[in-house]
């Protein structure tokens, strides 16, 4: 299916084909990666802005060696230093960048709608980085191009999401995106982070963990994100542990071949006992590297490129 | 003498149950009875036909932004989108700069109505001082100022001792309190309804509880104090309910809803438009249904448009950092006609209560009807010409409106104030 999208905005707006289009261009970017020369001229000449409102280090990181290995020069800005913070808005600074001759523009921010604000003022293709609790697009479809390795598919496969759902923007697009793509999704984690109006999106929603894990052929811890919290949603982090975190002796509630993800960064000990983070069924690391190439196809897909030309 | 003669038109009247096809007297700036012939040969004369002839529309709650903040409104805009919007008395909420807290900022609001105002403005006094919610303003020093009434315009008095006392002594001066229902610690720093759209959106929630409570808190305190206690833009259920258990014990409160808030819910917000937002924020479809069935039982008393002007650029940004509020003044009609009259729930009549004399009567405006020797505040409107509000197209100098884009239908045609024309269907006449 052709891509015929500027702005990689959401996964809600995604249909399946759309999805699995990316895919294929990401099957194609992992390729080239694999190469001794790992990089491609797709994006030679454009200029790729990198606009992070908020901290990031690995989803930063990760679109910015996306675009060089196409080729792309790419400018990084953190933008808590900048002219935002003398209390100009968003609009003027991305028309700013825009006149400055940006290409693609790659955003970061914590007010949910961001993105898309800014993708329906400029010409030029805009990837949402994450845009607050909304959604982060590319994340999701790391992990299910992570998932899809594994398995070849997604569909009837079971997936437990746990931890902080509510401030979540990771819970969000994966739930669409594994919907979507034909998983079944149940969240868990507590009624104050996992609230059952999510129900809603056709997810199940459970607050006990060993009913919620069995049968799951995969499960994707989140990071309690204590800087997205200003009220107390659950009484202290020993008691998340105990009553949520993921040990080995829950880890058996599981399918045997269970999978382990996790969007990183991790709290080890917290949400997640150290030895599982690390163990064979673990595929934390190959998100990462993943990553590289899902962004690299979002990049180039957006900016006008077509599956099957990355393919060939 | 002066006389206006209002010929063939609809004659509405919701307090006196008049509903007619006749003719209409305003002399000397009042309603008359038909006056002798001698008048009427040199009366000025408008032909009504086919056009509903009301009494001027009456709102409790507006936000006109002077002293402080012209660049969203002034006496001067503000009152004109009131008249092209069929309001002639309009109550203007203390949350200026400076706030209302004092006599001479009373006076300078009053001074600039007499110079711009093209409709009645009735201006209120804070309930604290720089509306900080830690001591009380001067209420009988403001009400002896001329204001109707006293509220923190925008905000909530958080502390219940302090609240009690405000209400406690507003009662000595026969001044109602008027209060913006929400508890902080329960609203927290939530930018629209916590619901499932919010949950979708991960936009942070503002709960219903947090209206809920101190409705019950009011009603509590009215309960204790027999003061007139009148309760600003209702949108939760509960809080409905709240209201109509405690109007059935005959508690001094009266309740107001906003024609957002009964024609909107908070699914608009999937687009993160910011000119969706306010607060109380848009609620969930029960919500909407109950308060149109409150308006009917008599639960709240009235519609009031909360109207809230703000800039195009202030509200050009991220939807976090939108500043609350809708401009509502020039659409309020149509949309209690649609939601109301055109829905065939309602009569014209019954429809028309709610922005009339039901409006009027709680803060004692004495405004609002057609009997005889009432002001001569009159509107003409054709109740099925549709139109369609357009950015920038406002006489209020600012379009954060939530209809912008969507056929409206009911539209004001004349706005008679004080027996004098000040819009004649497309511009702003004169001013007082």
């Amino acid at each position: 299916m052709p891509w015929n999208r500027k702005d990689l905005i959401s996964i809600e707006q995604l249909s399946a084909e759309e999805i699995n289009t990316i895919f294929e261009t990401a099957d194609a970017f992992k390729k080239v990666l694999g190469r001794k020369t790992a990089k491609t001229p797709a994006l030679r000449g454009k200029n790729v802005v990198n606009l992070f409102f908020e901290n990031s280090t690995r989803t930063r990181v990760a679109f910015e060696m996306a675009a060089k290995r196409l080729s792309a020069d790419v400018t990084s800005l953190d933008m808590k230093t900048s002219s935002t913070a003398k209390g100009e808005t968003l609009r003027d600074t991305v028309e700013n960048i825009r006149a400055l001759q940006a290409d693609i523009i790659i955003i970061r921010h914590s007010a949910p709608g961001s993105a898309g604000y800014i993708a329906k003022i400029l010409d030029i293709p805009v990837l949402n980085a994450g845009d607050g609790a909304h959604e982060h697009p590319t994340q999701a479809l790391l992990d299910c191009f992570t998932l899809r390795e594994k398995w070849g598919s997604l569909k009837g496969r079971k997936v437990a999401i746990l931890g902080d759902i509510l401030y979540s923007r990771v819970a969000r697009s994966n739930i669409w995106a594994m919907q979507k793509l034909g998983a079944e999704v149940t969240l868990v984690g507590p009624s104050t982070l996992v609230p059952k109006q999510f129900e809603k999106l056709g997810v199940k929603v459970s607050h006990e963990l060993k009913p919620a894990l069995a049968d799951k052929d995969a499960v994707m811890l989140l990071r309690i994100q204590h800087e997205r919290q200003n009220a107390s949603a659950f009484p202290s982090l020993n008691e998340y542990k105990s009553m949520f975190g993921l040990n080995a002796d829950r880890f058996s509630w599981l399918k045997k071949d269970a999978i382990i993800m996790h969007p990183g960064p991790i709290n080890r000990g917290v949400e997640i006992d150290s030895d599982l983070a690390d163990c064979s069924q673990s595929v934390i690391l190959e998100q990462v590297t993943n990553g590289l190439a899902v962004r690299m196809a979002a990049l180039y897909l957006c900016n006008g490129g077509s599956a099957e030309a990355a393919i060939a | 003498m002066s006389a206006i003669w209002i010929k063939n038109g609809r004659i509405i009247d919701p307090k006196t149950e008049r509903d007619e096809l006749g003719d209409l007297f305003i002399v000397d700036g009042k309603i008359a009875e038909k006056p002798s012939q001698d008048i009427l040969d040199t009366a000025e004369t408008i032909d009504a036909e086919g056009l509903v002839v009301a009494p001027g529309l009456v709102d409790l709650h507006v936000h006109f932004r002077v002293p402080g903040q012209k660049h969203k409104e002034t006496i001067q805009s503000g009152t004109a989108a009131a008249a092209a919007g069929g309001f002639t008395s309009v109550v203007c909420m203390p949350n200026t700069s400076p706030s209302v807290d004092n006599t001479g900022t009373v006076q300078l609001i009053k001074d600039i109505v007499d110079k711009e105002a093209v409709v009645n403005v009735f201006p209120t006094g804070t309930i604290t001082m720089g509306r900080q919610g830690e001591a009380l303003a001067p209420t009988g020093s403001l009400s002896r100022s001329g204001i109707v009434a006293i509220t923190d315009g925008g905000k909530c008095v958080q502390n219940a001792g302090l609240m009690r006392r405000a209400v406690q002594y507003a009662h000595m001066f026969g001044i109602p309190v008027i209060d913006h229902c929400q508890d902080y610690q329960l609203s927290g720093d939530g930018v629209m309804n916590e619901g499932f759209v919010s949950t979708k959106l991960g936009l942070k929630g503002i709960h219903k509880g947090a209206e809920d409570i101190i409705v019950a808190r009011d009603i509590v305190l009215s309960t204790h104090t027999k003061a007139h206690i009148h309760l600003q833009h209702i949108s939760s259920k509960l809080a409905v309910e709240i209201i109509r258990r405690a109007k059935s014990r005959g508690i001094n409160i009266t309740a107001e809803a906003t024609p957002h808030h009964i024609d909107l819910t908070d699914s608009e917000i999937e687009s993160f438009n910011t000119n969706f937002k306010m607060n109380p924020p848009l609620r969930e479809e029960e919500d909407r249904l109950a308060l149109i069935e409150a308006l009917e039982d008599g639960t709240i008393d009235c519609i009031a448009t909360g109207h809230a002007p703000h800039t195009d650029y202030e509200k050009d940004v991220e939807f976090d950092y939108a500043p609350f509020g809708v401009i509502g003044l020039e659409t309020a009609l149509s949309v209690t006609l649609g939601q109301f009259y055109h829905s065939k729930r309602l009569s014209l009549a019954k429809a028309l209560s709610f922005l009339t004399y039901k409006p009027s009567e709680i803060l004692h405006l004495n405004k609002g009807t057609l009997g005889v020797g009432a002001d001569g505040d009159v509107i003409l409107f054709d109740p099925d010409e549709t139109w369609t509000p357009k950015f920038r197209g406002f006489f209020s100098k600012s379009s954060n409106s939530p209809w912008l884009d969507r056929e409206l239908k009911g539209k004001v045609k004349k706005t008679i104030v004080s027996g004098k024309l000040v819009f004649d269907g497309s511009e702003i006449l004169a001013n007082g």
